[in-house]
């Protein structure tokens, strides 16, 4: 365990250093797109890989924390950084509202029902005028500051700020993963009736997990508002990204703390090259490059790939 | 005389229109060994669901030390201080076994590190030490069986509802799980047993309650249960039971 945090601080100290050797915006880009799905999926993770409460409408937090910093900043001049607390709460209280009828639901019948919430979101805020309808929002330009939360000559102050928010998801998972929290959401996963049996609430602990998952997944929700300055539905609460989020925790190891993460360094290269180099036709192309890679980990690594950079250690 | 710690008043169950469970009742005092028998399909298991609450029960009453619990659900059931084991265990199959302690340990320890020294306490009680890192799925089904009682042991139950422990097991293994009972016992836990194994629920059970069709059919020691005409009729056959009467009266 002390050699895996050496190898982890080493890693976050290569993070901070690369900005000052990247020449290429896209290269930042990039990153900070790695960077921003490796910290939203580590959300997914906490429902969906701990507790084992397969979500397809976590993609509607994302849309929620976007929205609320946005409306909150265009019409009552709120600053960025209160509409990403606001963007929480509302989050946790869009889970908590979501949850409590889901959670009676077992096994794929949750899933199924979080893919028709994240759709019932996306056709309200394609209707709803007073959020921009299907045009969206376009964010103001404020004066660039890391209050006001927007930079126009580069990207990098965006870098640092993703970075944290990863930080603080590794920070929250990590907390998890080692309290009662995580045993009991591991004992929900592998038999909720057994787990009943020993006095856990189960409804309540897949609740708080949820409502993590959501926080972290709206946190992002603001940072992506406030890094493209423009946001609509299809852009900030589509079903695709939901499903995103699930496999790249898949690919990366679900249930795993780093899985998330090493999950995002390959699939979205993967995903944003192929988009770039291999023009239009490349939505389809990298559709079929990263099924194959899922295939083939589900073959070869049903752990995911953390299990390579883990072995022999707990 | 102390009070009854548990009460079953009268409890019915019903699937349908089949009646897993009519009418039964009977009370336990602290401390005491009662065995649950009966054929199969006799509505032990149904009855062990009414009592932790996974059903609820649809007449009659069950009250645990003066408090009401028949419609309460499974988790507050725990966290009052009734434990239960699975006729089919239920261990945590992606967790070693030290893990599996943990999640009982957690009801009253709910720091980790608490919560680990109180499991590895009860691992030892339960001759697990030497296996606290294996995985759970990896012990045999004896030691499966048993580390479902630890982890129930570790939520800190008055009362342990224990479904068929002995079932499957060789007789060395249910000699020892008859040591196990008799030592919870010795620790002040009143325990429920349900049993096909007779020769590992006949020797320690205080009183025996036996079931048939859904009804209680008997109750009293263990001696007086085998005797019972209409105890011998359940498991034998009416037939037999009768051929017996008829050869204790020629003698």
């Amino acid at each position: 365990m002390k050699k895996g945090l050496l190898v982890f601080i080493l890693f976050m100290c290569i993070l901070a250093a690369v900005p000052q050797f990247l020449r290429d915006p896209f290269q930042c880009h990039l990153l900070i797109m790695i960077m921003m799905y490796a910290t939203m999926s580590i959300g997914w993770n906490v429902i969906g890989g701990y507790a084992g409460q397969v979500s397809f409408g976590n993609a509607a937090f994302f849309g929620v924390g976007a929205y609320t910093t946005a409306v909150l900043l265009v019409n009552y001049n709120v600053n960025p950084w209160l509409g990403m607390l606001a963007g929480c709460v509302l989050s946790v209280g869009l889970a908590v509202i979501v949850g409590y009828p889901c959670f009676r639901l077992r096994g794929h019948y949750f899933a199924i029902a979080t893919i028709a919430v994240g759709e019932i979101m996306v056709v309200i805020f394609t209707n709803w005028d007073y959020v921009g309808a299907a045009v969206g929002i376009y964010m103001p330009i404020l004066e660039e500051s890391f209050v006001n939360f927007e930079f126009h000559s580069s990207k990098i102050p965006y870098y640092y700020i993703i970075l944290g928010m990863l930080l603080f998801a590794i920070a929250v998972c990590y907390a998890v993963e080692e309290s009662r929290l995580g045993y009991y959401l591991r004992a929900i996963k592998d038999d909720p009736d057994g787990a009943r049996s020993l006095g856990i609430d189960i409804q309540k602990y897949k609740m708080i997990a949820f409502s993590i998952s959501a926080v972290l997944t709206s946190i992002c929700g603001t940072f992506y508002g406030q890094y493209v300055l423009y946001i609509h539905p299809s852009s900030t609460m589509d079903l695709m990204m939901s499903i995103h989020l699930c496999i790249i925790a898949l690919i990366g190891g679900i249930g795993k703390l780093f899985g998330p993460v090493v999950g995002a360094f390959v699939f979205i290269p993967l995903m944003e090259l192929t988009r770039v180099y291999l023009g239009s036709e490349g939505q389809g192309i990298d559709m079929i490059i990263y099924s194959l890679l899922v295939i083939l980990i589900a073959i070869w690594r049903p752990q995911g790939l953390w299990a390579l950079f883990s072995r022999g250690s707990k | 005389m102390s009070a009854d710690i548990l009460v079953v008043d009268n409890v019915t169950k019903r699937f349908g229109g089949l009646t897993a469970n009519a009418n039964i009742s009977f009370s336990m005092k602290e401390g005491q060994i009662i065995g649950l028998i009966g054929p199969n399909g006799a509505g032990k298991s149904t009855l062990f669901n009414c009592i932790s609450c996974f059903y609820n029960a649809d007449g009659g009453r069950i009250v645990f030390q003066g408090q009401e619990i028949t419609f309460k659900d499974p988790e507050s059931i725990c966290r009052m201080g009734i434990g239960r084991t699975f006729q089919i265990v239920r261990i945590f199959k992606d967790m070693n076994v030290l893990e599996n302690i943990m999640i009982g340990a957690f009801l009253r320890n709910p720091r980790r590190k608490d919560a680990q020294a109180r499991s590895e306490e009860v691992a030892g009680i339960f001759r697990f030490t030497d296996k606290l890192y294996l995985k759970a799925t990896s012990l045999t089904i004896s030691e499966q069986k048993r580390l479902e009682v630890a982890r129930v042991f570790a939520t800190e139950p008055k009362i342990m509802l224990l479904d068929e422990m002995m079932a499957g097991l060789n007789i060395h293994e249910i000699k020892e799980s008859v040591e196990l009972v008799l030592r919870l016992r010795e620790m002040g836990i009143t325990l429920v047993l349900v049993e096909h194994v007779m020769e590992g629920i006949m020797p320690i059970a205080n009183r025996v309650v036996v079931l048939d069709y859904g009804e209680k059919i008997a109750e009293g020691t263990p001696d007086e249960v085998i005797n019972n005409e209409k105890v011998i009729g359940a498991y034998f056959g009416q037939k037999y039971a009768k051929r017996r009467e008829n050869k204790t009266r020629i003698q």
